[in-house]
């Protein structure tokens, strides 16, 4: 018999538990307990950035964090991106930009371009591509992500929305 | 799919007190400790046998505390590295160590990974270590007997080992604020300027007297041999020299370098041949040690 832990934790604003076998991924939880299949898994190894997401406000490979570390924990979620039906920025400059193809790296893609732009609402290419440097995409390449975030700093600058 | 399929259930605890985490190491056949399982989870989806225990030291308040005592820097060894390279004091202190620090993999990683970590996961390539070998950095080891501290450069004993004792974790390691005007650095050589295993990493920390000569040097390099190594033949051809236009003579470098290619031990692989990293190694030997000088000067 094995006995689970219960996990309770704060993923999106919403106040959330689920259950968990000690040695599971957070992000097995996240997409199996939860059902919040954004984040993607990519290597399981913390190389590729699909499964990103922020915990406790640092940009974090859920792949290599162990579910019951949640436990007390805030997470945001490429699912916590928009604002409702509105897509954030940064998911409308992704889809009019073409900057994904088949979509498995977006969502982290995604998340780490919102921690960059929160820290750095006005990068230039070089700290993009820096910032990015964890996130790898196979098919469309990175010209058109880097375009995208840039044109996605351009509209949160506009709109004020961009935390000091 | 769990980390350890087919395999026993593996256990994880969260102790708020060394003690408690003492006593967990302690009472199962196959505990380990984790910080932020940067190298763990890999390893065990590589398939080396799991532990049954994952004791998670980031619940311990003093193991991810990163302070600044007024002699020293005590720095939690399972401190996520992004508070070190976030702190501007500790950056200011030791730039060299918050440089080799952030190395450490993706910004994903670095929430992640700490120095306790990455000391103990014992690579040869490790960037952290020749940071913390050129600032004298201590370890403080706890166990059921209590803590003892020794020199960082007396953990590591070969790839993948340490000198550790079963039963024995890292707390935090002591870096002495330095008395004289004194700076750091850390260089690393990597095809790709991110993402990539140093294929030779340098650290160096160079302190200067009052009259400007260099009265402390020490140099350390990674992915040379089967450990991060010192390299006390360079040191000595320091100690004492003046500087000149903020370099000392160039003789005195040359044998810098020489001594740095001289003390490598390294292996052929695909990041470089034996060759390549001796030469590399006296390259980047040469520059840290400068870099160093540099920022001593400045302080």
């Amino acid at each position: 018999m094995s006995t689970k832990t219960h996990v309770t934790c704060i993923i999106n604003g919403d106040e959330t538990d689920f259950l968990t076998e000690d040695g599971e991924s957070l992000l097995n939880a996240l997409r199996d307990e939860v059902g919040l299949t954004g984040a993607k898994e990519g290597c399981g190894t913390g190389d590729c950035g699909a499964c990103s997401i922020i915990m406790n406000g640092d940009l974090t490979a859920s792949c290599l964090v162990f579910a019951p570390e949640a436990q007390c924990s805030t997470i945001v979620t490429v699912e916590g991106l928009a604002d409702g039906d509105h897509l954030h920025p940064l998911q409308q400059c992704f889809l009019e930009g073409a900057a994904l193809q088949c979509g498995v790296c977006t969502p982290g893609f995604l998340v780490a371009s919102k921690v960059l732009l929160d820290r750095n609402p006005n990068p230039d290419d070089t700290e993009i591509r820096y910032a990015l440097a964890g996130n790898l995409c196979r098919c469309t390449g990175y010209d058109k992500i880097v375009r995208a975030v840039k044109e996605a700093a351009v509209q949160l600058r506009e709109n004020g929305k961009v935390q000091a | 799919m769990t980390f350890n399929p087919g395999g026993l259930p593996v256990k994880y605890f969260s102790p708020s007190t060394i003690e408690e985490a003492v006593e967990l190491l302690s009472s199962g056949p196959n505990r380990r400790v984790f910080a932020g399982a940067t190298d763990v989870v890999p390893q065990m989806r590589s398939g080396r046998p799991a532990p049954d225990g994952l004791i998670d030291l980031k619940g311990i308040e003093r193991l991810i505390s990163v302070t600044d005592t007024g002699s020293m820097w005590v720095i939690g060894a399972a401190a996520p590295t992004v508070r070190l390279t976030s702190n501007p004091a500790f950056v200011a202190s030791f730039p060299g160590l918050a440089e080799a620090s952030g190395l450490i993999g993706s910004d994903q990683v670095q929430s992640r990974s700490s120095l306790g970590g990455n000391l103990c996961n014992s690579s040869p390539a490790a960037d952290s270590v020749p940071a913390l070998f050129a600032n004298r950095a201590r370890a403080v080891i706890a166990s059921g007997a209590g803590t003892r501290t020794i020199a960082v450069q007396d953990v590591p004993t070969g790839p993948g080992r340490t000198s550790l004792a079963p039963g024995e974790f890292i707390i935090e390691f002591e870096i002495d604020r330095p008395t004289t005007n004194s700076g750091d650095a850390y260089f690393r050589l990597t095809p790709r300027t991110e993402m990539d295993i140093a294929v030779v990493g340098a650290g160096a920390r160079v302190d200067l007297d009052g009259a400007g000569t260099i009265s402390s040097a020490t140099l350390a390099l990674g992915a040379v041999a089967p450990t991060v190594v010192r390299v006390p033949d360079a040191e000595a051809a320091l100690l004492g020299a003046a500087l000149t236009n903020g370099a000392p003579s160039d003789d005195v470098l040359a044998a810098v370098a020489a001594a740095a290619s001289a003390a490598c031990n390294p292996i052929d692989d695909k990041r470089g041949t034996i060759k390549y990293r001796r030469h590399v190694a006296g390259v980047l030997a040469r520059r840290s040690i400068l870099a160093a000088i540099a920022r001593a000067s400045a302080a």
